[in-house]
């Protein structure tokens, strides 16, 4: 770990007007600090934003919710509007590392995880990732965690986030502010795709803080299911998870939301294959249907080529728990 | 009088330390002035060291030292100081020795400074440059340089090759295991305090205190001069065996420097030294119709360093565990790039048992017996490899009770017969076996003029429950209350004693502590002879009860004498003894037994597995603290379904290096991948093992657990996955 600078500010645009080149935000730190001790980031300085007024969940106008940006992953899953409203995401982040990790965790630290790639937490390796142009071993290498969709020559690492998949799901939005401004940013836009600059994972600029998240008002509370498939029971990143949730009138699906974790560098959505599944019977057939729309496309490396067909059938079964009435 | 403490269910007499921090680590040892350091690794497999540029390093103020090969003090430059207690043939790794890279992750240079985090950083910025050399790493592919490995393998009895072409079910199957790492929750570490005169007093986290005392005394050249201290140690599984590179570099540094200094490795470096070998074994398997064994055939190719041959007891226990008239055993080793392995939990038996047990499975299936029926019809009075009968044997029982407890005879033998919704039930089986070792042994007796008996060996205690134990044989030999027996262990200077490990410490140093206070009982007696109450005159010790603080005599238990009273009138007495194991061993083979039973639930689907299940009935011989033993089952049986269903040190052979180096990716299993684990100790007397008739219970419980929950897939899924861990993409 590298010496830094550390400061503290109380206010967002005084954090925002802090921030400098070699500069990173930290709010729970359970990642950044893994990072720093692993010489992967060696930022100069750290704006601790613990002390900004982010810590709030309110009902909007609109009918959604707004999850201040630090917000602890665990307040957040506990949290009974998130419970009754939206237990796809409650289920999702409770999903995702441990009790004490959540607890530390915030809201918007949780979008901006980065990859747990063998290659880019190993500093003595190359990785393009970490170091641009560098080379990606994993691509050769032990490439079992990896990508199956949308990766590129460069970078083959994946997102690893819980939480997001459910966030993609029910198309949540990113509230952010930075020098030019406060923007939002529609979820499916905040991550991004590898191409040929794996170092960028989304598309915040520089001094952007993340302020909130937005729920829109579905929370397809009644129909949905977060499954998520791992070499162990916790503690362990998902090789392959499934947000799902739909809305059924009559055995008939009115809205259909899928979104895929572990299987590439941002939550997977195919509107195209959700699309699809509207009107159709809720059944598995339908079912096998979408999954094959979403994975076409997908290619695997020595030891992932498992995940599409692992893939194929999480979809299959997180439709059919969805179906069959979001658990308890 | 009140019962004797040996085979009662005590706490920990250490656990009020443990769990309020008194209980000191190695890392733990506070000093002023104390130095810090911080290993730099290297980033090729193999190769030599072109250039180091400490500059920016040395500049970072605070950094008092950069250490490497280029000025380290002088160390020993033959092989046999570097030989500790647990080397194997060849040439040892020396620490920071020369330019020579022999593996990745191989320690490069020492960061001293005055605190751990300015070492950490400082670290990072000495620039090495390596001139690269082609490595290899992946066993499967340098099958072809694979050497017999140096050690005693029983000779062939029978012909196995007739045998098998004779069978009426043959099999020829080869299973497969990774490299697996101990991961003790304590990292290594040493603390090394630089005394007045040169002297070095070491705190270090190891399995033997007086193996790293004599080593780094024949390293550095300093007979006498150290001392080292290891009154706890966070848990080993067999790591803690032999002195590690943290213990050479905190020595050399505070030599160096003359100041005290300590190395404590992170996670990561956990994953720098040694580990339990990759294997590939091939088993052939021959039988008649009814399931009877005709032949076997066992061949286990494991990996090794360049340097050093590492072997353990793989293919062994075939040979010994059923009756068999043909058997063939064969063991090769292939020196790769790579850190020697090292001995950890149950080695050999662990993977050598899985493999053998997964066979027997398969034939259970060929032959349509039921798996424990199978045993059963196979089972061997005699270990056949040395042709002797067993100083107890109480495997039948464990079958039996184990069965039983598990409601084994519920079961339905077709695979895919029994599931609960999406979920597929699986119930295997499989048969555990350890030997059961004794080893010489010191042990020292005091008991002082306070009242308390003081008993010491330089033994270790790895969580295991040594201090208890001990202090359970010492106050039981003495008719003392616990709480007037202290237990010394972890200290160079103390009565000698072995290594910490083989589930041996028992055997050993508790027959040691068991005949120092045999001796002592006599001194009080003589002793007492020469007081004034006649009573015991002319007594002898087998007309005498120690109980209650008390010597009494037995054929008149009004005549009594407290042994407080006896130290106020003699002084204090001290017995210090040397103890071999007995002549009469050597007409038997001693072994420890289980039979282990698991339910899985596979998710047809998905592959995903649950272990729900697990009896493990054990055949130790008396077990001295069935709680402290207890835990160490279940520790055994939580770390064999890590090794069915998690564990893998991943290679990437390209860059000759172990990826997946941390808690995070390393898996081991949580809490939620664990079900019900219920142990039972079945009653096996033996007369021959020891005095004490305990056999030790250390490594018994890991083995035959992964081979018994593959076993239990089978029966879930039809699937014989033949390679660990069983991850769900297998299942597919």
């Amino acid at each position: 770990m590298n010496p830094f600078s550390y400061a503290r500010p109380t206010r967002i645009e005084e954090a925002i007007s802090l921030f400098g080149p070699q500069s990173r935000y930290i709010a729970g730190g359970t990642n950044l600090l893994d990072l720093m001790k692993e010489n992967v980031e060696r930022p100069e300085q750290l704006i601790d934003i613990t002390q900004l007024p982010l810590k709030s969940i309110e009902e909007t106008p609109e009918g959604g919710v707004r999850i201040g940006a630090l917000v602890s992953n665990a307040d957040l899953a506990w949290h009974a509007l998130i419970e009754r409203r939206y237990p796809l995401l409650a289920k999702a982040i409770l999903a995702g590392a441990s009790p004490q990790l959540r607890n530390m965790a915030s809201t918007g630290g949780n979008l901006l995880q980065r990859t747990r790639c063998y290659y880019f937490y190993d500093s003595t390796v190359p990785c393009n990732k970490r170091e641009r142009g560098s080379g990606c071993p994993a691509r050769d290498g032990l490439n079992r965690i990896h990508a199956i969709l949308g990766h590129s020559e460069q970078c083959i690492a994946v997102h690893p986030s819980d939480m997001c998949v459910a966030l993609a799901a029910l198309d949540a939005v990113v509230l952010v502010t930075g020098p030019q401004g406060e923007r939002r940013v529609d979820f499916r836009d905040f991550h991004r795709l590898p191409g040929d600059q794996p170092e960028r994972d989304n598309t915040l600029a520089d001094g952007e803080l993340i302020t909130a998240i937005e729920l829109p008002a579905a929370g397809y509370a009644e129909h949905s299911a977060y499954l998520k498939l791992r070499d162990r029971a916790s503690y362990a990143f998902a090789l392959v998870s499934v947000a799902a949730a739909l809305e059924i009138d009559g055995g008939i699906i009115r809205s259909a939301r899928i979104a895929l974790g572990g299987v590439a560098h941002k939550p997977w959505r195919c509107t195209e294959a959700e699309d699809a599944l509207v009107g159709e019977p809720a059944e598995q057939s339908a079912f096998e249907q979408a999954a094959q729309r979403i994975l076409q496309g997908a290619s695997g490396f020595e030891h992932n080529a498992f995940k599409i067909e692992l893939s194929q059938r999480a979809i299959v079964r997180a439709l059919t728990e969805a179906t069959e009435g979001t658990a308890a | 009088m009140s019962q004797s403490p040996v085979g009662q269910p005590l706490d920990r007499v250490d656990g009020p330390l443990k769990v309020t921090g008194q209980a000191r680590y190695a890392a733990e040892f506070p000093e002023a002035g104390l130095l810090y350091g911080s290993v730099v690794n290297s980033s090729i497999a193999r190769g030599r060291i072109i250039r180091i540029d400490a500059s920016a390093a040395e500049a970072v103020p605070g950094v008092e030292l950069v250490l490497t090969h280029q000025n380290r003090p002088p160390v020993a430059s033959y092989d046999e100081p570097y030989e500790d207690d647990d080397a194997g043939d060849g040439s040892p790794f020396r620490p920071l020795y020369n330019d020579r890279i022999l593996y990745s992750g191989q320690p490069v240079a020492l960061v001293v400074a005055d605190n751990l985090e300015l070492a950490r950083y400082a670290g990072s910025l000495v620039k090495i440059e390596y001139a690269s050399e082609p490595h290899h790493t992946d066993l499967r592919a340098r099958l072809d340089s694979a050497h017999q490995a140096e050690v005693d393998l029983p000779p062939p009895r029978g012909d196995a090759a007739q045998a098998l072409s004779e069978a009426d079910i043959r099999l020829d199957v080869e299973y497969s295991t990774p490299v697996e790492h101990h991961n003790p929750m304590e990292p290594h570490a040493s603390t090394v305090h630089y005394l007045a005169g040169g002297q070095l007093e070491i705190h270090d986290k190891t399995q033997g205190v007086q193996n790293c005392m004599r080593y780094l005394e024949g390293v550095f050249g300093m007979e006498g001069k150290i001392r080292v201290l290891a009154p706890f140690t966070g848990g080993a599984f067999g790591s803690g065996l032999r002195p590690q590179y943290q213990l050479v570099l905190a020595a050399m540094a505070a030599l160096k420097l003359k100041r005290s200094v300590r190395v404590a490795l992170k996670r990561q470096q956990m994953f720098t030294f040694g580990y339990r070998p990759r294997s590939i074994q091939r088993l052939s398997v021959g039988a008649d119709n009814t399931g009877r064994l005709q032949a076997l055939t066992h061949q286990a190719i494991g990996q090794t360093s360049t340097f050093e041959d590492f072997t353990e007891h793989e293919v062994e226990w075939t040979g010994m565990l059923y009756d068999c008239p043909n058997v063939k055993l064969d063991y090769q080793l292939v020196p790769l790039d790579v850190y020697t392995p090292l001995d950890m939990r149950a080695p050999g038996a662990a993977i050598g048992v899985y493999a053998l047990e997964c066979a027997m499975d398969e034939l259970a299936y060929a032959a349509n017996v039921d798996p424990l029926k199978l045993r059963l019809l196979n089972y061997s009075e005699r270990n056949q490899n040395q042709d002797k009968p067993y100083s107890s044997k109480a495997l039948r029982e464990c079958y039996q009770q184990g069965a039983e407890r598990f409601g084994w005879s519920r079961r339905s033998p077709e695979p895919r017969s029994m599931r609960e919704g999406n979920q597929l039930i699986g119930w295997g089986m499989a048969t555990g076996v350890w030997e059961a070792l004794q080893m010489p042994a010191s042990a020292k007796a005091r008991l002082g003029a306070d009242g308390k008996l003081v008993v010491s060996s330089a033994t270790a205690d790895i969580g295991t429950g040594t201090y208890t134990v001990m202090t359970q044989i010492a106050a039981s030999a003495l008719g003392l209350p616990m709480n007037r027996v202290d237990f010394q262990l972890g200290d160079s200077s103390l009565s000698t004693a072995p290594l910490e490990g083989g589930s041996a410490t028992v055997s050993s140093v508790g027959s040691a502590v068991q005949q120092a206070c045999a001796g002592l009982r006599q001194k009080l007696l003589d002793a007492v002879q020469q007081m004034p109450v006649s009573a015991f005159a002319g007594a002898r010790l087998d007309d005498i009860t120690f109980a209650d603080g008390s010597m009494t005599l037995t054929a008149d238990t009004q005549q009594s004498v407290e042994l407080a009273q006896i130290i106020a009138a003699a002084g204090e007495q001290e017995v210090e003894v040397s103890v071999e194991p007995g002549k009469e061993r050597d007409n038997y083979a001693t072994a420890t037994h289980s039979a282990v039973f698991i339910e899985v639930q596979v998710d047809e689907a998905l592959g995903t597995v649950k272990v729900s299940r697990a009896v493990s009935a054990i055949a130790a011989g008396r077990v001295v603290n069935p709680k402290t033993a207890g835990n160490q089952i279940v520790g055994g049986v939580v770390w064999g379904i890590g090794m069915a269903l998690h564990e893998e040190t991943q290679m990437d052979h390209n860059l000759g290096r172990f990826m997946n180096h941390n808690l995070s990716e390393y898996h081991i299993p949580v809490n939620a991948d664990i079900g019900a684990i219920d142990v039972l100790f079945v009653e096996e007397h033996d007369d021959v093992v020891n005095q004490l008739g305990s056999k030790g219970v250390g490594e018994i419980g890991i083995v035959g657990v992964a081979a018994a929950v593959a076993n239990a897939i089978y029966h879930a899924t039809g699937k014989r996955v033949r390679g660990l861990p069983i991850t769900l993409d297998k299942l597919l």
